[in-house]
């Protein structure tokens, strides 16, 4: 039997997938009908049940979160689903809204019945056009088709490039019209949220996750994946493979057999870092390919499972050259708001270059530690604290390379030999 | 081109709130001038009611908006870590010396600006290429300089996942402003390592 399990992912290989008459056909707009004539809360008891956790990064409940809404309070609420995917290696809502708007469409109609929303918005980032035209699309056709419009609004905000809003509160200051930055929490945008009122912020893949569970059932979902973590998930493999992509698999499926399914390591070389779940999430190595790859694996293991987004590479590559290549990220998508990420990433990115162009010393191992100490749970928002993570990580498993650096003058490895153009050996 | 005021007001009404079109009003603003003009902004901040400082402040914290004119055909080599190392880094150094500009410079034919970006998210097709936001997946040195000198000629390749051809900067623009340009239904629904899984899950794999 297989080891995946597509449900998201199922119909995509259909060339006319991402159309309404598409998604209608393979049983689409479904799921809406039943759910709107639920009692809401039943609705959220069923999402509760199902065990599905936020696919954005932090794995909150979903069903708790919507549950978090004050009821009868006379106010708006809110729907917003983010749609900013930016974590460095993320790269799964965007292929999924490109050929399936319909289905995150129709999991914001169900999400807005049980939360007693009127209104969604789905904030995208702004520099992938042939998406936003998909949506925009798929939108309008729903419309026609009387599936919004009908008591539920729905409207697209398209970004403008800026990692930090894809953090919840900072995309709700962006969708207000303001400088994305993080707004001190509490409140919780569950009691004051976009334009002060209750919200809810969900990914694109939790969202687009509640269809398929009110169809089947909140048992069925409960039959995949592992005790805590439920369902199945789309895990996204890039870098030195032979074959990357995405992979809709149950949570707890382990990188070696996602290796297997992919064709492994590109020939002729072998595993040397890899993030589990974007930048932000600290690095494994070879150590760590039989770590199951739900919530509490790879905590357990000492990282996070975030966007399970599969970066590898292999021993071509310095992870010096890619540890700084990430802090300059940082840094540069750092908004400036609180002291310790705006100035700490700066002088992170400071040392890192002279480690990297051989410069270095090995007292400045220990002040990039110290920095990160100062940064991470110093900062305003998790940005500053993912912004460690691959560096306290590289330096635990790979300080002898830093060494290396230091001692050679200069980096150790080619760069070329990396390439995709250099090629797989033989 | 000048700005439509009517149109203008349709982008505000999608919102509870007039301050949210933000946004979408300065994509509009590129899609007309190319970048982010002072007319615009000082357009958008009477109709938003709002001062033109606060409207500046929001167009120069986003990296898409433009304070000076891009290409007409506006190049992005990720260089973020993954796709750095795949490729991004020679392929941008590349770029670089063919078109004779560096980051953020444009031709002096005015055809193509180049930048170096950060992850696109579609790293499962590094290295990855956009042109006017559109993707331009698994890359090489020759495939991205066959990009740029079809765009300087006027005849860009189609992106690889986008429409059956290469819309222009401010063409681009309008569909991230949120108007419709009818190409929805163009181009591939994904592609090949999109669909790997479940290709190989119909396998049995
Ligand atoms: C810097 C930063 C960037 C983030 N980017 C995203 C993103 O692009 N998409 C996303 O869904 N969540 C992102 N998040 C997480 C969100 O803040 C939030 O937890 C998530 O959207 C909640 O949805 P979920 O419960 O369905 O996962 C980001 C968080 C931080 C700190
Ligand atoms: S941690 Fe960084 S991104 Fe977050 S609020 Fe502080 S400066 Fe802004
Ligand atoms: S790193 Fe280039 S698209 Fe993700």
């Amino acid at each position: 039997m297989s080891k995946l399990t597509p449900v998201l992912s199922a119909h995509w290989d259909q060339p006319d997938s991402f159309t309404i008459e598409a998604y209608t056909r393979n049983g689409g707009y479904t799921a809406s009908k039943k759910a709107l004539a639920m009692d809401p809360d039943a609705v959220i008891q069923m999402v509760k049940d199902s065990g599905l956790r936020g696919r954005g990064g932090a794995g909150f409940p979903t069903g708790m979160k919507w549950g978090f809404i004050p009821q009868g309070d006379d106010k708006d609420h809110y729907l917003v689903v983010n749609a900013d995917e930016s974590e460095p290696g993320t790269c799964k809502d965007t292929p999924l809204l490109m050929a399936n708007p319909h289905v995150l469409i129709e999991g914001c109609i169900i999400a807005c019945h049980a939360i007693r929303a009127k209104h969604a918005f789905i904030y995208i980032r702004g520099e992938v056009t042939h998406v936003v035209r998909r949506v925009n699309a798929a939108i309008a056709d729903a419309y026609k088709a009387g599936h919004l419009g009908n008591g539920i609004e729905l409207t697209l905000h398209i970004g403008a490039g800026a990692y930090i809003c894809g953090e919840e509160t900072a995309l709700l200051d962006s969708l207000e019209g303001f400088r994305g930055q993080p707004r001190l929490r509490p409140p919780f945008p569950a009691i004051a949220g976009l334009y002060a009122r209750p919200t809810v912020v969900n990914n694109v893949e939790s969202i687009s996750a509640v269809p398929a569970i009110i169809n089947n059932g909140a048992e069925w979902y409960q039959s995949m994946g592992t005790e805590k973590s439920k369902g199945a998930t789309l895990y996204s493999l890039s870098g030195h493979v032979n074959n990357p992509g995405q992979f809709e698999a149950p949570l707890g499926i382990t990188l070696r057999e996602i290796l297997e399914l992919a064709g492994g390591i590109r020939n002729g070389h072998k595993l040397k870092f890899w993030t589990p779940g974007g930048s932000s999430t600290p690095l494994f190595t070879d150590e760590h390919l039989d770590t199951p790859l739900d919530y509490e694996g790879v905590a357990a293991a000492g990282s996070m499972l975030g966007t399970k987004a599969l970066q590898i590479f292999d021993e071509t590559t310095c992870v010096v050259r890619a540890v700084l290549r990430w802090t300059e990220f940082y840094k540069h998508e750092s908004c400036g708001k609180c002291t310790p990420c705006r100035e700490g990433t700066w002088w992170l990115v400071q040392i890192l270059r002279d480690l990297e162009n051989g410069t270095g010393t090995e007292a400045d191992l220990e002040k990039l530690l110290d920095l990160c100490d100062n940064i991470m749970g110093r900062s305003f928002c998790a940005l500053g604290d993912g912004a460690t993570s691959p560096i306290t990580s590289s330096i635990k498993y790979f300080r002898d390379e830093y060494i290396a650096h230091v001692t050679n003058g200069a980096c150790p490895f080619d760069p070329v030999k990396s390439t995709l153009f250099a090629g797989a050996v033989n | 081109m000048t700005l439509d005021r009517d149109l203008m007001q349709t982008i505000i009404k999608r919102y509870p709130r007039s301050r949210s079109a933000i946004m979408p009003l300065l994509h509009y603003v590129q899609s007309v001038s190319g970048y982010v003009t002072n007319d615009g902004i000082e357009t958008i901040s009477e109709l938003l009611e709002i001062e033109t400082a606060e409207v500046s402040a929001v167009a120069t914290f986003y990296t898409q908006y433009k304070r000076k004119p891009v290409g007409e055909y506006h190049v992005g080599v990720c260089t973020n870590t993954l796709c750095a190392v795949m490729g991004g880094d020679a392929i941008f150094a590349a770029l670089k010396d063919h078109l004779g500009v560096e980051n953020d410079g444009v031709t002096a034919d005015g055809k193509v600006s180049l930048e170096h970006i950060e992850c696109n998210a579609a790293c499962d097709y590094a290295p990855v290429v956009m042109a006017n936001w559109e993707f331009y997946d698994n890359q090489t040195v020759e495939s991205a300089k066959a990009l740029v000198d079809g765009a300087r000629a006027g005849n860009p390749p189609a992106p690889t996942r986008g429409p059956n051809r290469l819309v222009t900067y401010k063409e681009a623009s309008a569909v991230l402003a949120g108007l419709d340009d009818g190409l929805a239904r163009e181009g591939v629904q994904a592609g090949e390592a999109t669909l790997l899984g479940l290709k190989l899950s119909k396998e049995g794999k």
